[in-house]
């Protein structure tokens, strides 16, 4: 069997075009593109157009905006696009809990279809039930993979989908008479932190649980913050440390006990597809995010979908409108008057639900259990790869396996040598790796949160431990290179990063702030 | 049975797995999943149909479905209401379809300067079409925008109390009611019925020293033109409140920007900008505001700044005050960030570079070009009247089919049937609208096309 | 480009670690310093000087060290090759208590950026004992006992705190507790810790910048969140009993008042009742006030809610006062630094402990309120750190 070889990664050096700002391209006058523009039959046609538009409102001057000739917009872009390490490009596995996997190109051709792309949202119902009829599907699957009995796939993330099923919380206590009373919500400080800031957000007070030994609350903690004050939990299980707390049920029926809600914040189910449901372990609502679990591309950032799922009880608060079949059409029905109304505009990013319900059909339930097992198999290959590094732990139940993912702790090698982190992450990305250290606060000491997914080979995690190894052994023999890091990334270690970013005097948002304030810095030849 | 191997899944192959179950010690991948107890497991594989697992044939089973579409490629539309059909150049698609963006996600400048830089330019670009120094990475959408504006303004100001012009879209009155209704309160603003701008005498009796923001859109629902921004915000500012506007941003290469008219808070839609209807898939909101801290620390959303590196003129990228933030702070950030639409930030970009000033100009006369010999076209038909005739309109306008004797639900399933799509059905949605609709015009309708629905209209309506 | 030279202080503790090895729990106080040497006791503080200035080996010619003569510093200064200024002596192998004050005061008028000092618990009272709050300093742990947040986790990580500083980066400080056990007592098998002040110690703001993490608020900005809502939440009438820390003198901040540094005080109607009480004057106040809450914050690296620091707060008090009206403020960091262990109490009596124990919320922002465990220090033995 081949080795892993480190040599590739040894001599990588990512693109560096040095690429001057957009405003610092081109010259008066240049253009990269014509418009269309008045039609020549309308402008025979109309006099005095112009003064239809109120004099108070017609801008004065031209604004500022770069003037190029396409050649250089193009090239430009080209240039940025290869100044990236994304799925595509690296085996992403150190973005744990949000599961960055292979997106397949024949999805982003079913998504760029001019069927769906080039498709008006009011148009009449007879002219979209092909799109109806993938998202009446898409739905069914999800209730299916969840257990859950009804979805929504209007929100445009997982975070607004969380902010969705707070809504549906809050309009369920209020349907009972006791939504003034109820205004607190439970979570746990490995959950996403969207799982306390929707929720806050929406008003509520958040009652945080802080993991034991185990790496999860204990039950009696749970009980210690229940009351007739809860309106809800949310929590995601496994959380961020890959531990899959086995008393969910227990937890859950203490909530349910006191009154108030369960939702499941699914972001972290790589690992249990066909395998443990929000239904079984008697959940009220969850979400999936479809840009993680189900392959649709993080698209540097979004657009991105997340699907509230719920049960019958809360079926009647779901975001307007739903996706109904009554046996020959299909239709979006308004007529919802328990609904929490609308959590964004139209029905969501419909790219995804075409790229989502392809992936789905490609695996079937066969395969997406074959997804979570490769998943689960990875993940606990690339532990037993990377705990093999001196200096690196994976805090909570030593020798136990995880789930889909492991948040290590570098502490020891940090203190003993004295670097930082950030440094260590820094010298990652001249090894093509990026990795999440951990939301805040970082309750695991220098933390490293690695989620491989099944998208990557057993040589892709072989390389993968050993470039983290590698740099151990750097960190300890040569702490310069590690410290002066990064060196062969597009660009040089930031200075100042601290006072540039936070300091409203330096700070600058875009390139015309940029400019005010630093007019001595600005320009790359003055 | 014979193992499948999946292409998408490298270690589904016999070899693999037996490999690296052997390193683990483990017989069996169940032993793997030992944490999850056995009443939580589903006991039975999942409901799901058969798989098709070529991809050819995946490919024609998708295509089939969509198939069942009629696009507006395929069918002369009319509609807008919130989502537009704009022209949108080549290199816009070829950028965002680009694999090294589409799968790039959350890296620092060192992984993803490029990402980092393309987005701080949309910021920069979206800054100077604003007039405005502040631009966040976009919200989901201009629904979310426009919610989290309200919100930031009550924060700003300490108050409580929004009025919002009701010349907007209800979907959206929803939502800001859904977001925001159990924290902040509503004042909803009348529209002059004749002109349907924003009732002046309404917005005066509402105003006080209670007043956090007035909110209002230009163009608004009715691609109606608010002429009177600057005395609308005059009038908040006044009592100590901000002025929001939303404006979409194809407009402001020929209407002011809002910043010019006292808004404090600008936001809005970037869908114009390059981005395909999608069935509503297209959008992503912005919100900016002047560079004062007050204002900055109070932005939910991701705000890229540009950072020196050690090496002079090199430009590097962070995020700016990030400890106002839901990934700092949990519960106490302001609403929360995460993935939201960074990737059509990064089109929008492609898209105002190649339009420079000169295009964004060009593509606002071309509209409003267009419209009015639209409203002119459509008006002369027997039964149809344009509501608020002496307003200016940018690429929308209401149609009053109420003396036409027909209901627009009819006379849509009647345009229908010669491959139109008439414009979005406003009858009972607004006050004094019996039998009206909002009809959506563009650069990429011709003098052919409007004549079209003119001449189809003429022949439904007789 | 020419800088001018940094200027370290360097104090090693020669006598510190000494008890350690030989089982004496402690080197405080020369005879039991005499007795460790006699059980054969080797001083060890200066290699840990040594280990923690290897990290400031490349920058030797940016540094210039102050220090005193042989043991106390020049001797593990010189043996690494770096130039170093001495400003005193002592005696060799006699080093004593004084020796450190004195040293470090020296090195507070000669303006250093930092003083770096080997040694323990005790150690770091002697060096606040002669320059306060006024200097920044950094314990390299070298010491029995390191209670006290004072120290870098390992000499390695102090030296490279003291390299950032010497390369120019700006660092941030925080206010860290001096704590010491009662040798006396510690040695008769009974833990008695004390609170004796405040350090100001360096620490690296690591400016942690992904898309998804970022580096912790500040210190002082949890503290003042957490005072802002506690004092949002203060009823009229009520008297609030405040013990020490620096959480708790945010609070009295927030209300324009002046917290006794290391005692209990009393708040009324958001003014200030009692200063420093003991347990007699709390009592009293008690019987007047029908209505009384306690606000504590734990004590240092060790998770202490009660018990230390704060002996004070007694268990009568306690009891009077009841579990309900015990209100727990912590900074987030404070509480992670925890590392997941309880809060302890260990007030002297094992009722009233055991009334304490169970889950308690403790306030760790504006309205951010967390659910933690709080256990008896004796049901914690075997598990301490």
């Amino acid at each position: 069997m081949k080795r892993a070889s480190l040599s590739p990664r040894r001599q990588y050096h990512q693109a560096r075009w040095n690429e001057p700002i957009l405003y610092e391209l081109g010259s008066p006058g240049e253009r990269g593109i014509l418009p269309p523009g008045i039609d020549a039959a309308i402008e025979a046609e109309i006099q005095g157009w112009e003064q239809r538009i109120p004099a108070s409102m017609r801008r004065e001057s031209l604004p500022n905006l770069p003037e190029i000739s396409q050649v250089e917009i193009l090239r430009h872009y080209l240039r940025l696009s290869q100044e990236n390490l994304g799925a595509g490009l690296i085996a992403d596995m150190g973005m744990a809990t949000s599961t960055v996997k292979y997106n397949p190109p024949v999805n982003e051709k079913l998504a760029g279809s001019p069927k769906l792309t080039a498709l008006h949202p009011l148009q009449p119902e007879e002219t979209i039930q092909g799109i109806l009829e993938i998202m009446y599907k898409l739905g069914q699957f999800l209730a299916e993979i969840s257990g859950m009995d009804k979805v929504s796939l209007q929100p445009r993330a997982g975070s607004q989908a969380i902010y969705a099923n707070i809504a549906m919380i809050r309009a369920y206590h209020a349907s009972r008479g006791e939504g003034q009373q109820r205004d607190e919500i439970i979570t746990t400080i490995f959950s996403h932190p969207s799982d306390a800031a929707a929720p806050s957000t929406a008003g509520y007070k958040i009652i945080t649980l802080y993991p034991e030994e185990k790496g999860y609350p204990s039950l009696q903690a749970l009980e210690a913050a229940v009351s007739e004050r809860t309106a809800g939990m949310f929590l995601t299980n496994p959380d961020d440390t890959g531990i899959f707390n086995p008393r969910i049920r227990d937890f859950v029926e203490v909530v349910h006990a006191a009154g108030g809600l369960c939702a499941y914040d699914q972001a972290n189910a790589n690992g249990l597809l066909g395998i443990a449901r929000a239904r079984e372990a008697g959940f009220d609502l969850c979400h999936f995010n479809l840009h993680k679990t189900f392959s649709t591309p993080h698209a540097s950032g979004g657009p991105a979908t997340g699907v509230s799922c719920v049960t019958q009880a809360l079926a009647p608060f779901l975001p307007a409108p739903t996706v109904e079949f009554d046996g020959e059409r299909y239709y979006l029905d308004y007529d919802r008057p328990e609904s929490i109304g609308k959590i964004g505009q139209f029905y969501g990013v419909a790219a995804n639900f075409v790229r989502a319900y392809a992936w789905i059909m490609m695996h079937g339930a066969a395969g997406l259990r074959e997804v979570s097992q490769a998943a689960v198999l990875n993940n606990n290959y690339l532990m037993k790869k990377i705990l093999e590094i001196p200096g690196v732990t994976a805090p909570y139940e030593p020798g136990q396996p995880r789930i889909e993912q492991v948040r290590y702790s570098w502490q020891k090698l940090i203190q003993e040598t004295g670097l930082a982190i950030t440094d260590i992450a820094n010298r990652a990305a001249d090894y093509r790796m990026h990795f999440f250290l951990s939301h805040h606060p970082f309750v695991v000491p220098d933390p490293a949160t690695l989620e491989p997914t099944e998208s990557y080979s057993k040589r892709d995690l072989d390389e993968y431990a050993a470039a983290w190894a590698s740099i151990a052994d750097e960190a300890r023999h040569q702490p310069d290179l590690v410290r002066d890091a990064p060196h062969r990334a597009p660009i040089h270690q930031m200075r100042d990063q601290e006072a540039w970013l936070t300091d409203p005097d330096k700070w600058a948002p875009t390139w015309r702030a940029y400019r005010r304030k630093h007019s001595q810095a600005a320009g790359r030849d003055s | 049975m014979e193992e499948l191997t999946y292409p998408y899944i490298p270690n589904s192959t016999p070899l693999a797995k037996r490999t690296m179950l052997a390193e683990l010690g483990v017989d069996d991948i169940e032993a793997l999943f030992s944490a999850i107890p056995s009443e939580l497991r589903l006991k039975r594989d999942l409901n799901l149909p058969e798989p098709i697992l070529s991809e050819f044939q995946l490919e024609r089973h998708v295509n089939q479905i969509l198939g069942k579409n009629i696009s507006t490629q395929e069918a002369l539309s009319f509609l807008g209401s919130g989502c537009y059909q704009h022209f949108v150049p080549a290199v816009c698609d070829e950028i965002n379809h680009r694999n090294e963006f589409l799968t790039a996600y959350s890296g620092r400048a060192y992984e993803d300067h490029g990402r980092y830089q393309a987005l701080f330019e949309y910021a920069s670009m979206m800054g100077d079409l604003l007039d405005m120094d502040v631009v966040n990475l976009p919200t989901y959408d201009a629904f979310q925008a426009a919610a989290t504006s309200m919100r930031m303004a009550a924060n700003i100001t300490g108050r409580k109390e929004i009025l919002v012009s009701r010349a907007i879209h209800p979907d959206k009155v929803s939502k800001i009611l859904d977001y925001n209704g159990h924290i902040l309160e509503f004042i909803f603003i009348d529209f002059d019925p004749q002109t349907g701008e924003v009732d002046l005498r309404a917005l005066q009796q509402a105003l006080s020293s209670r007043t956090a923001a007035v909110y209002f859109e230009n163009p608004n629902f009715f691609g109606v033109i608010e002429s009177q921004g600057a005395r609308i915000s005059e009038l908040v500012h006044q009592c100590g409140g901000l002025s929001i506007v939303s404006a979409d941003p194809i407009s402001l290469g020929i209407l002011k920007p809002p910043a010019a008219y006292g808004a404090d808070i600008a936001c809005g839609d970037i869908q114009s900008l390059g981005i395909h209807m999608q069935f509503g898939g297209g959008h992503a909101g912005y919100i900016a505001t002047r560079d004062d801290p007050t204002y900055l620390l109070e932005f939910p959303n991701r705000i890229y700044g540009l950072v020196p590196t050690k090496v002079p003129g090199e430009y590097g990228f962070g995020e700016v005050a990030f400890e106002r933030t839901s990934f700092m702070a949990r519960e106490n950030g302001k609403e929360w960030v995460g993935t939201m639409a960074n990737l059509w930030a990064i089109t929008a970009g492609v898209y105002l570079a190649l339009m420079g000033p000169q295009g964004m100009a060009e593509v606002g006369q071309t509209i409003t070009a267009h419209v009015q010999y639209a409203m002119q076209a459509l008006s002369k038909i027997a039964g149809v009247a344009l509501q608020f005739p002496a307003s200016g309109h940018f690429r929308e306008f209401v149609l009053d089919f109420s003396r036409s004797g027909k209901s627009v639900a009819e006379i849509n399933r009647a345009l229908l049937a010669k491959n139109i799509f008439g414009g979005y059905d406003l009858s009972g949605k607004f006050p004094g609208f019996t039998n009206h609709a909002a009809y959506c015009v563009t650069e990429v309708h011709t003098k052919a096309d409007i004549d079209r629905l003119a001449q189809a209209l003429t022949e439904v309506l007789v | 480009m020419s800088r001018a030279r940094v200027r370290l202080g360097l104090i090693v503790n020669p006598m510190a670690g000494l008890g350690g090895r030989v089982g004496l729990k402690g080197s405080d106080g020369e005879s039991i310093q005499q007795r460790a040497i006699a059980l054969g006791a080797q001083p060890r503080a200066g290699e840990r000087a040594r280990e923690a200035l290897t990290a400031l080996l490349p920058l030797k010619d940016d540094i210039e060290i102050v220090t005193y003569a042989g043991e106390m510093g020049a001797e593990a200064a010189e043996s690494l090759g770096f130039r170093a200024q001495v400003i005193g002596r002592i005696e060799a192998g006699r080093s004593r208590a004084q020796d450190t004050r004195r040293a470090a005061q020296s090195m507070k008028e000669m303006n250093v950026a930092l003083i770096l000092f080997a040694g323990g618990d005790g150690t770091a009272r002697d060096v606040y004992d002669a320059v306060g709050s006024d200097v920044a300093v950094l314990g390299i742990p070298a010491g029995v006992k390191i209670h006290s947040p004072v120290y870098a986790v390992h000499p390695r990580a102090a030296g490279e705190l003291a390299a950032r500083l010497a390369r120019g980066e700006r660092l941030a400080f925080r206010e860290a507790e001096v704590i010491d056990l009662d040798e006396e007592a510690y040695r008769s098998g009974k833990v008695s810790t004390r609170l004796y002040g405040y350090l100001k110690v360096p620490f690296v703001r690591q400016f942690v910048q992904s898309a998804k993490s970022a580096s912790p608020a500040s210190e002082q900005e949890a503290a003042r969140e957490i005072a802002a809502f506690v004092v949002g939440q203060m009823q009229p009438g009520v008297a609030y009993i405040v013990g020490p820390g620096t959480t708790t003198r945010a609070i009295a901040a927030c209300l324009g008042l002046e917290k006794t540094l290391l005692g209990v005080d009393v708040f009324l109607d958001k003014a200030l009742l009692a200063r420093d009480v003991n347990e007699r004057q709390m009592l009293d106040v008690l019987a007047q006030y029908p209505e009384r809450k306690i606000i504590v914050t734990p004590i240092g690296g060790q998770g202490y809610l009660f018990g230390r620091g704060n002996q004070q707060i007694s268990p009568p008090i306690l009891r009077a006062v009841g579990r309900e009206n015990i209100l727990v403020v912590s900074t987030l960091n404070k509480i992670i630094a925890l590392r997941g262990q309880p809060l302890l109490v260990d007030t002297g009596e094992a009722e009233t402990d055991h009334l304490l124990q169970g889950y308690m919320q403790v306030i760790t922002g504006y309205d951010q309120r967390l659910i933690y465990r709080v256990m008896a220090a004796d049901s914690q033995a075997g598990q301490a750190l």
